[in-house]
């Protein structure tokens, strides 16, 4: 399974849930399958999806889903310890892991090689970490809903990329109608 | 005039409930004074563009954020504030130590300061400089004005300000 297969799984679960989503070709895939005002897309800034729902998750109540990559989780290692440490139980990090940098080329990360990020997320002090295969990933995330505690999941999938267009929705509107959904 | 009290006063004033911090020596006073108060949720980030993710997602969650941070930082945040904080247009009052200025003992410093201005003014960021105790006193007007036009603000507080760096 590839990531684009992953999230059609998902949406359904996806759909009634805050979501922030990870730069580039997720995003675009995420938008393309089932484009929700609670999806916040990142249009920018690689490696900040994890640190954007932390902020999230702590502020409101409601549960907040991110969807992270592997290349994006190494180009910003320090949120582990900072999600370790500042738990909120409302807050699920779900790292599709691909071994690769999907939007650039899908050049090989660490992460398909000797790393192992469900170890460095228990290594940082995370207590739910769940490492899974891509068709495992709907169950293994409904029962992190299900259990209300902060939850990494690690989904080992295949490399690869789905066609879908930019997305073009202005920033401030993704942000506006975000804001509105999580208000709601 | 207490000048860690004076900025902690503020921030909980204008109610600002969730900060996120990377320490520098100038700010070790008001670090400390903010994780001790209830009204602010305090989180240390291991980097400044870490941190303002987190403060991104604080705001849309409905909470007023703040960063505070060295000056040296600015280099490390360039690409999350135009891509982020400006992009979506989110608020983000930046308390800086204002390392390298007078005052300073460490001769690195001045290397990030001689760029410190330029970079904030290349991104049209809204810049106060604190150089005197006094300056303290408009912290409260930058920091409503911050939360009225949803921009990253940035306050450059300098040793001078602090009393000396170390001499505290």
């Amino acid at each position: 399974m590839i990531r684009s297969e992953i999230l059609k799984e998902i949406a359904p679960i996806l759909r009634d849930q805050l979501v922030v989503c990870n730069i580039g070709i997720p995003s675009q895939e995420l938008h393309a399958i089932d484009d929700q005002p609670s999806n916040f897309y990142m249009l920018g800034t690689m490696g900040l999806a994890s640190s954007i729902g932390l902020g999230l998750a702590l502020s409101q109540p409601k549960p907040v889903i991110v969807i992270d990559g592997d290349g994006s989780i190494l180009t910003n290692l320090g949120t582990l310890p900072t999600i370790a440490n500042n738990v909120a139980d409302n807050y699920i990090l779900l790292i599709v892991d691909n071994g690769s940098y999907g939007s650039t080329g899908d050049q090989p990360t660490y992460a398909g090689q000797k790393t192992s990020l469900s170890k460095m997320a228990e290594a940082a002090g995370c207590e739910r970490v769940i490492e899974c295969a891509a068709e495992d990933t709907g169950r293994v995330l409904q029962e992190a809903l299900d259990a209300n505690q902060m939850t990494i999941i690690v989904s080992k999938c295949e490399s690869g990329n789905a066609k879908m267009p930019p997305i073009t929705m202005d920033p401030v509107v993704i942000r506006d109608r975000f804001m509105k959904a999580v208000q709601a | 005039m207490d000048i860690d009290k004076k900025i902690t006063d503020d921030l909980v004033a204008n109610d600002v409930s969730f900060v996120t911090t990377v320490p520098c020596k100038q700010l070790a006073g008001v670090i400390e004074m903010i994780d001790a108060r209830d009204e602010i949720f305090h989180i240390p980030s291991n980097k400044e563009d870490e941190g303002m993710g987190l403060c991104a997602g604080a705001w849309m969650g409905g909470k007023r954020p703040a960063i505070i941070m060295q000056n040296t930082a600015i280099g490390v945040t360039i690409n999350t504030l135009a891509t982020l904080i400006q992009y979506y247009r989110m608020p983000l009052p930046m308390l800086i130590s204002y390392r390298g200025e007078l005052r300073e003992p460490i001769a690195c410093q001045v290397e990030m300061a001689v760029h410190t201005k330029a970079l904030l003014a290349q991104l049209n960021i809204p810049t106060y400089h604190f150089h005197h105790q006094s300056d303290v006193e408009e912290l409260d007007a930058i920091l409503k004005y911050t939360f009225m036009c949803n921009k990253p603000v940035a306050i450059l507080t300098d040793a001078n300000f602090w009393g000396g760096y170390g001499d505290q």
